[in-house]
């Protein structure tokens, strides 16, 4: 375990009482965001993020498979997150660990419970075959705020998924190719939708043809997290200020300024008005960061 | 400027035979041919060839003034993390303090930052530190930071020049430890001053011409100095 | 397994536009971590591999350690989205013995005798695969302890050749792993051609087995001279740029 000297944790609280950090930030500032999308091949979608010094990278694979019986005509999603060893001296090879499961979990919701994926456009055959996605969460570089930057590169990942209806095919012998062809035609011609998916319009259009479409998206909430330490709510945190807070909030906020989901971490307590607080905070950065979500996939 | 004298080496590289230099520091010998062991800059001074490491964790020298953090206090000993491969021993009696049994706690405990100097080091690289000498002591208050142990040097400067112009320009306490971490007191600002310094003196630690390039940067918008 | 896809015309021409003797594109950086000792992040090919070292660290659990010299522990992992189908996270076989051989290969060169009860951790995570991911790693491993100033007698690089239709030649590619005959990842001191690490599938004559090794070898010096120019261009820059 690091273990935090006690005149650095004295100095970053005396640092807060003047209303400083120690990287010269303001209380509400976030570190330099960086979002590079599409750089794993072997994936169906992928986003490196970069807040500060810490990087996180997300894979998305998919697959055919299953679909849960009380929901025979939704796709399957699932989130898994590795705290590799590589990314920081305390983290340890083996099985994920509370952390990387709650991270996981945290993530999960974010994108599962706001229906950012439209899961319902991934069934290929009612209670029979359903499009799965894997979303894999690889922490890479550890200086603070896995929350954020695990969240947004889920969301730049996602963004950019092709689902990989080609790849599928492939897998098949001739017969059922031009059968499962004519299925999916069928499927994804329809979705009649008049509401374009986010991400892209590509899938609006006919298609004779089917090919690789856009993960049919909506446009996703944004994560962003606060810790406090003593009485001060600092956004996020870097690893220093991260080890010896007393407590983290993260919320997540959509385009119209509504609430999607929250995670209170770490065993200290908010009271109410630190809770608008960072609520606020949330907001403000929200719109920030999601124009650069936007801007890194084109839009 | 030229950088001859400034040549980086890595592991494996040739630097000459042993017919005409002598092996040091940071070297091996292989059929009388004289090897980098590691990455560093190469120094040849009166034949000995040496190489001053780039990277790499504190190597502790009996006798180097150390910051230690401690990790954990039993009832005879602290065990104290000073930056080398290897956690150091302080025993209570190497403490300027009267302990009693297991009271260890009260006077150094997790997270204590501590002004060492290094005291033995045995054959299984088992590390002893001591408290026991003038200038010694508990840090209180102020900042620490780390730094790459490989420019302590250059941090301290010739006969302590970079350090002193440190300390004068930006009117802050800093002890440095030879295992890569400084402690420094002051007023905030002047202190994000001193880290601005030390970061630089990191950055440009293989080139010439640095002390007077800190000081330059120093002297911009600095108070008055005494 | 036979494919219908010919892999090397008559003209020595391989599927990606390669010549029996060529590597694929590689691109090496130094340094590229925050928490880590060293690091290297690597590109061959289509692979993405980065490599972080910790240490020299007092060596846990306790009885792990070794009373005379430092211990070396390899840690070769893929991540879930690098392959074409989903991988399950975490260690399989298949990475504890790809973990065990490169860190024995690394431990030759390593000065461990200078951190005894000491563990030397290197982390190698693949993010991207195609053929050929243990000689990225342990080359970019290599970098990546170089970078944490780990003394070292040399600096070891990986490097594979293989045979294809009968024809012996370097850096098998995606399809030439699949369909080829036979595959063989070394790798070498270069300082001295010592053999740190020798694996081979397939089928070779021992004629084949001669030239696919000078092969090998060749890209492995090939790609240490990639590596070296990689760790310098990170530590002289800083001359260059005050000395404009």
């Amino acid at each position: 375990m690091t273990i935090v000297p006690v005149i650095k944790r004295d100095y970053i609280t005396k640092l807060a009482e003047q209303g400083k950090r120690i990287d010269g930030r303001t209380f509400d500032n976030y570190r330099t965001i960086d979002i590079e999308t599409k750089v794993v091949n072997k994936a169906e979608g992928s986003a490196r993020v970069k807040i500060g010094n810490t990087q996180v990278l997300c894979g998305i694979k998919m697959d055919i498979g299953e679909p849960f019986p009380d929901t025979p005509t939704t796709g399957v999603m699932s989130t898994a997150a590795e705290f590799v060893p590589l990314a920081s001296p305390d983290f340890e090879s083996g099985p994920p660990r509370e952390n990387a499961i709650e991270l996981a979990r945290v993530v999960d919701r974010g994108v599962r419970e706001s229906q950012v994926i439209q899961l319902e456009k991934l069934c290929i055959a009612p209670s029979e075959k359903v499009w799965l996605v894997f979303i894999d969460i690889h922490i890479l570089d550890y200086d603070g705020n896995l929350f954020d930057a695990a969240s947004l590169a889920a969301l730049a990942a996602l963004l950019t998924t092709k689902v990989p209806v080609s790849r599928f095919l492939k897998t098949l012998n001739e017969k059922e190719r031009a059968s499962w062809q004519e299925q999916l035609a069928d499927i994804y011609r329809i979705p009649g939708v008049n509401e374009v998916p986010f991400g892209s319009d590509e899938t609006s259009t006919n298609q004779k043809k089917v090919e690789d479409f856009p993960l049919p998206m909506i446009e996703p909430p944004i994560s962003c997290t606060a810790v406090k330490i003593n009485d001060f709510v600092l956004f996020d945190p870097c690893f220093d200020e991260e080890v010896i807070a007393d407590v983290r909030l993260t919320v997540a906020t959509d385009h119209k300024g509504d609430l999607r989901a929250m995670q209170k971490g770490l065993s200290g307590s908010f009271t109410r008005e630190e809770i608008q607080k960072v609520i606020k905070g949330a907001l403000d950065n929200g719109q920030e960061i999601r124009k650069k979500l936007n801007h890194s996939i084109g839009k | 400027m030229s950088n001859e004298g400034r040549q980086v080496v890595i592991p494996g590289q040739i630097l000459g035979e042993t017919s005409a230099l002598h092996p040091g520091r940071g070297t091996y010998v292989e059929n009388r041919k004289i090897y980098a062991e590691r990455l560093g800059v190469l120094n040849i001074q009166d034949k000995f060839v040496h190489i001053i490491p780039l990277r790499g964790r504190y190597d502790p020298i009996v006798g180097d003034f150390v910051i230690g953090v401690v990790e954990e206090a039993s009832t005879s000993n602290w065990m104290v993390d000073i930056n080398a491969p290897y956690p150091a021993l302080l025993h209570v009696k190497e403490v300027p303090w009267e302990i009693e049994f297991a009271d260890t706690e009260k006077y150094l405990n997790t997270g204590d930052t501590i002004l060492a100097k290094v005291l033995s080091i045995d054959e299984s690289k088992k590390l002893q530190i001591t408290l026991k000498d003038r200038n010694l002591f508990k840090l209180k208050d102020g900042h620490l930071i780390e730094f790459e142990p490989s420019v302590y040097r250059r941090i301290m400067g010739k006969k302590y020049s970079m350090i002193e112009n440190i300390q004068k320009y930006t009117r802050c306490r800093i002890k440095v430890g030879k295992n890569g971490r400084i402690w420094i007191d002051g007023d905030p600002e002047e202190i994000e001053k001193v880290l601005a310094a030390i970061t630089m003196i990191e950055r440009e630690a293989i080139t010439f011409g640095l002390t007077s390039r800190i000081e330059e940067f120093l002297k911009k918008d600095a108070k008055d100095v005494r | 397994m036979k494919s219908d896809i010919k892999l090397i015309t008559d003209e020595g021409k391989r599927l990606d536009g390669r010549g029996p003797h060529d590597l694929r594109k590689i691109k090496i950086e130094a340094g590229v971590l925050h928490r880590a000792d060293g690091s290297c992040y690597l590109e061959w090919g289509g692979n993405k591999v980065l490599a972080a070292v910790y240490g020299p660290r007092e060596a846990v659990p306790r009885h792990t350690q070794n009373p005379l010299k430092a211990i070396v522990q390899a840690r070769y992992n893929m991540a879930a989205f690098s392959v074409e189908d989903r991988k399950r996270p975490g260690p399989d076989r298949r990475s504890v013995e790809i973990s065990k051989v490169i860190s024995e290969a690394l431990e030759k060169v390593i000065l461990t005798e200078y951190f005894p009860r000491a563990s030397i951790d290197v982390n190698i995570e693949v993010l991207d695969a195609e053929a050929g991911t243990r000689c990225a790693g342990l080359s970019a491993a290599a970098v990546a302890l170089v970078d944490a100033g780990i003394p070292m007698r040399d600096i070891p690089v990986a490097c594979a050749a293989g045979k294809i239709e009968g024809q012996v030649v370097l850096d098998l590619g995606k399809e030439e792993d699949n369909f080829g005959d036979a595959d063989l990842p070394i790798a070498i001191s270069p300082r001295t051609d010592e053999v740190l690490l020798l694996q081979m599938d397939g089928h070779f004559t021992v004629n084949e087995f001669n030239q696919a090794f000078d092969l090998a070898l060749k890209g492995c010096h090939t790609v240490s001279e990639i590596q070296k120019k990689a760790i310098l261009e990170k530590y002289q820059s800083v001359v260059a740029e005050v000395q404009e």
